[in-house]
C-alpha cells in the first residue's frame, strides 16, 4: 500500500468530523474526494498532513505508521499539500516564494550563514535551480520578479503548487485547487494536474468542480458527514445511487 | 547588477562617515549620543530579528538587556572577574535563560505571545529591583569597569568609547545582514508570512523560533553589556518596560523588518528627542501624534516607505516605458 488511511477518525467535540474512514491512495494515479460542504473533507486532509492529531485509527505511508507525526516530519518523508487559500507572501517575488521549499532537503545551519560557508552557498544554489525548475514546470517562467500581490489568482495557484513540488514529494494533497477561478484558467490546472502525475507524483485532491473532477480522477471518494459513501471510478460513482441521493442531485454532474 | 553596486556604495561610504566622524566633529557630548545610539541599535537588531522577521512581537527584550548588563555588573563589581570574561559569561547567561523562557514562551502565538513576555520582562524587572543582596535593588550597581585596555588602546575617553562600541553594532550589522540574506533568515521569514504553510513545507518551526528567540536575547545582551560598561551605572529601570517600548519605537520608525530601519529610527528619536529636550515632559505630546500618524501611514517604517516608494517609482517607469514603446511600433506599423 503506498498511502492509507485505517477506521482514520476525528471528534471535535461532539462533532464528528472524520468517522472511520479506510481510503487507500492509488499510486502514480488522480485520486479525489468530493463531498458536500462541511462533509470533513480538508479535515481529512488535516489528519493526514499531521495538522490535526485523530482521535483513532491510523495512516500509513509506505509501510510505515506517520498517524502521530508533526507536519514538517510528514512533508519530509516525501508528503506535500497546498492549502484551499495560498498563504503565499504577497509582498515578496515568486522566486524568494518558491525558493523556501527546497529548505527542508538542505542542511545549511546558523552558522552556516554567519560564516557564509561553502555549504550555504552551495545549497542556495541549488534551491534556487529547484525553484527555477518547479516554475517551469507549473508554466510561470520568467515569473520569477513579480511580486506575488500582483498576479491573477490562477497564478498564485500555480505558485502554490510549485512551492509544494520543489519539496520532492512523493504524493500531492491539492485542496480545492480550482477553486476561484474561471472555467478556462481550471482546464489548464487540470493539464498542469494531470503532467504531475506524468512525473511520477501521486495526486489526491479535493474539488468542488464536478466536471473537472469526473474528467481527471482515476479514483473517487465520496465523504458526507464524515463518512465514506461511495468509493470507485467516476463513472461508478456518477451511477451510484447513495451519492446521487445524498450529494449529486442527478443534474450536476451534466 | 548596478543597484547592487549603488547599494555597496552607499553602506561603505556611510560606514566611513561614522568611522571619519571624530575627525570633523570634536564634542564630547556628541559622542556620548552617538555612543549611546549605537548601543540601542545592536538591542534594536534583536528586537528587529525576532519580532522583525520572525513574526513574534517579543516584550520582554527590555528584560534580556538588564539581564545583559546586570551579569556583566555582578560578575566585574561583586566577583571581580576579569572584564572579557564577564563578557563572555553574561552573554552566556542571557542565552540561556533566554532559551529556557523562549522554550515555555514560543508555546504561544500572536499577541498571547506579546502578553506572555510583557509579563515575563515585569517579572524581571521585580527581581532586579527586590533582590538587593545581589542587585543593590533601587540603588543599583555603581563602578562597572570600561574595558581594559588593548595594548596602547584605552577605552576611557569618549572617542576611544564611540569606536569601542561602533565596532560591535558593525559587528552586529554584518551578522544580521548574514542571517538575514541566508537560508536560515528565508527561514523565519517564512515563518512569520504563515507557519502553517511553513510547517507543510517541512520547516521545524519551534527549533527555527528558538533559533531566532536566542539569538535576539544574545543582541540584547550585548546592548545591555555595552550600556553597562559605558554608562558604568546601572539601575532596575533599564529593564523596566518603557525600555523594551522605546526599543520598540526605535524599531517602528525606522522600519520593522528592515537591515536599516534599526539605524534610522534610533538616530532619529534619538536626535529628536535630545533637541526637544527643553520642552521636558511635554515632547510625548508631539512624539505621540507623530508615531500614531506614521504608523498609520508607513506601517513599515521610514525605509519600509521608501522602499515602496521605490517600488512603485519603478512599476511608473516600467509602465511609461511599454507604452512608449508599444507608441513607437504603433508609429512604425502606421
Amino acid at each position: 500500500m503506498f498511502l492509507e488511511t485505517r477506521q482514520l477518525t476525528k471528534q471535535f467535540g461532539g462533532l464528528v468530523a472524520v468517522d472511520h474512514v479506510n481510503f487507500s491512495v492509488e499510486k502514480g494515479k488522480i485520486n479525489a474526494i468530493i463531498g458536500p460542504n462541511g462533509a470533513g473533507k480538508s479535515t481529512f486532509f488535516n489528519l493526514i498532513s499531521g495538522f490535526y492529531p485523530p482521535s483513532s485509527g491510523q495512516v500509513m505511508f509506505k509501510g510505515q505508521d506517520i498517524t502521530r507525526l508533526p507536519p514538517n516530519k510528514i512533508a519530509k518523508l516525501g508528503i506535500a499539500r497546498t492549502f484551499q487559500t495560498t498563504h503565499l507572501f504577497e509582498q515578496a517575488n515568486v522566486l524568494d516564494n518558491v525558493l523556501i521549499g527546497f529548505r527542508l532537503r538542505t542542511k545549511s545551519n546558523l552558522i552556516d550563514a554567519l560564516f557564509l560557508t561553502k555549504r550555504l552557498k552551495r545549497e542556495e544554489e541549488q534551491s534556487k535551480e529547484k525553484a527555477f525548475e518547479v516554475l517551469k514546470f507549473v508554466g510561470l517562467t520568467n515569473m520569477e520578479n513579480k511580486i506575488v500581490a500582483n498576479i491573477s489568482q490562477e497564478e498564485k495557484k500555480r505558485v502554490a503548487i510549485a512551492l509544494a513540488l520543489a519539496t520532492e514529494p512523493e504524493i500531492i494533497f491539492l485542496d480545492e485547487p480550482a477553486a476561484g477561478i474561471n472555467p478556462e484558467e481550471t482546464e489548464g490546472l487540470a493539464n498542469l494536474i494531470e503532467k504531475i502525475v506524468q512525473h511520477n507524483i501521486t495526486v489526491c485532491l479535493i474539488e468542488h468542480k464536478m466536471k473537472m473532477v469526473m474528467n481527471l480522477a482515476h479514483k473517487i471518494m465520496v465523504l458526507n458527514h464524515g463518512k465514506k459513501i461511495a468509493e470507485g471510478t467516476p463513472e461508478e460513482i456518477q451511477n451510484n445511487e447513495t451519492v446521487i441521493k445524498a450529494y449529486l442531485g442527478g443534474s450536476a454532474i451534466a | 547588477m548596478t543597484a547592487r553596486f549603488k547599494q555597496k556604495a552607499v553602506v561603505l561610504s556611510i560606514v566611513l562617515l561614522a568611522l571619519l566622524l571624530p575627525f570633523i566633529i570634536q564634542n564630547d557630548y556628541f559622542f556620548h549620543i552617538m555612543t549611546l545610539s549605537f548601543i540601542w541599535m545592536i538591542g534594536v537588531y534583536g528586537l528587529n530579528l525576532i519580532a522583525g522577521y520572525t513574526g513574534y512581537l517579543s516584550l520582554a527584550h527590555a528584560g534580556f538587556f538588564a539581564i545583559g548588563a546586570y551579569s556583566l555588573g555582578i560578575l566585574t563589581v561583586k566577583f571581580e572577574i576579569h572584564y572579557w570574561l564577564a563578557f563572555f559569561l553574561a552573554c552566556a547567561i542571557t542565552c540561556i535563560i533566554g532559551l529556557v523562557i523562549g522554550l515555555v514562551a514560543l508555546q504561544t502565538k500572536e499577541h498571547f505571545f506579546a502578553i506572555y513576555t510583557l509579563c515575563v520582562g515585569y517579572i524581571i524587572y521585580l527581581v532586579i529591583d527586590k533582590w538587593e543582596s545581589l542587585t543593590g535593588g533601587v540603588r543599583g550597581l555603581i563602578g562597572i569597569p570600561v574595558p581594559p585596555d588593548l595594548g596602547p588602546i584605552s577605552f576611557r575617553s569618549p572617542v576611544s568609547q564611540y569606536y569601542f562600541n561602533l565596532f560591535f553594532l558593525l559587528a552586529a550589522i554584518f551578522m544580521m545582514y548574514r542571517i538575514v540574506h541566508s537560508l536560515t533568515g528565508r527561514t523565519l521569514i517564512a515563518i512569520r508570512n504563515s507557519e502553517e504553510l511553513a510547517q507543510t513545507i517541512g520547516i521545524s518551526t519551534m527549533k527555527n523560533k528558538l533559533v531566532s528567540f536566542v539569538l535576539s536575547t544574545f543582541f540584547a545582551a550585548l546592548s545591555g553589556i555595552l550600556y553597562a560598561s559605558f554608562i558604568r551605572f546601572i539601575g532596575p529601570d533599564i529593564s523596566y518596560i518603557t525600555m523594551t517600548f522605546d526599543f520598540l519605537i526605535f524599531l517602528l520608525v525606522g522600519g520593522i523588518g528592515t537591515l536599516s530601519g534599526p539605524i534610522v529610527g534610533t538616530l532619529l528619536i534619538v536626535w529628536i528627542s535630545q533637541q526637544l529636550q527643553f520642552l521636558q515632559d511635554y515632547r510625548m505630546l508631539i512624539f505621540g501624534p507623530l508615531l500614531t500618524l506614521l504608523i498609520i501611514f508607513y506601517p513599515k517604517g521610514i525605509v519600509g516607505g521608501i522602499f515602496s516608494w521605490k517600488m512603485k517609482m519603478q512599476e511608473k517607469k516600467k509602465r511609461l516605458s511599454m507604452s512608449a514603446k508599444s507608441a513607437t511600433q504603433r508609429a512604425e506599423e502606421g
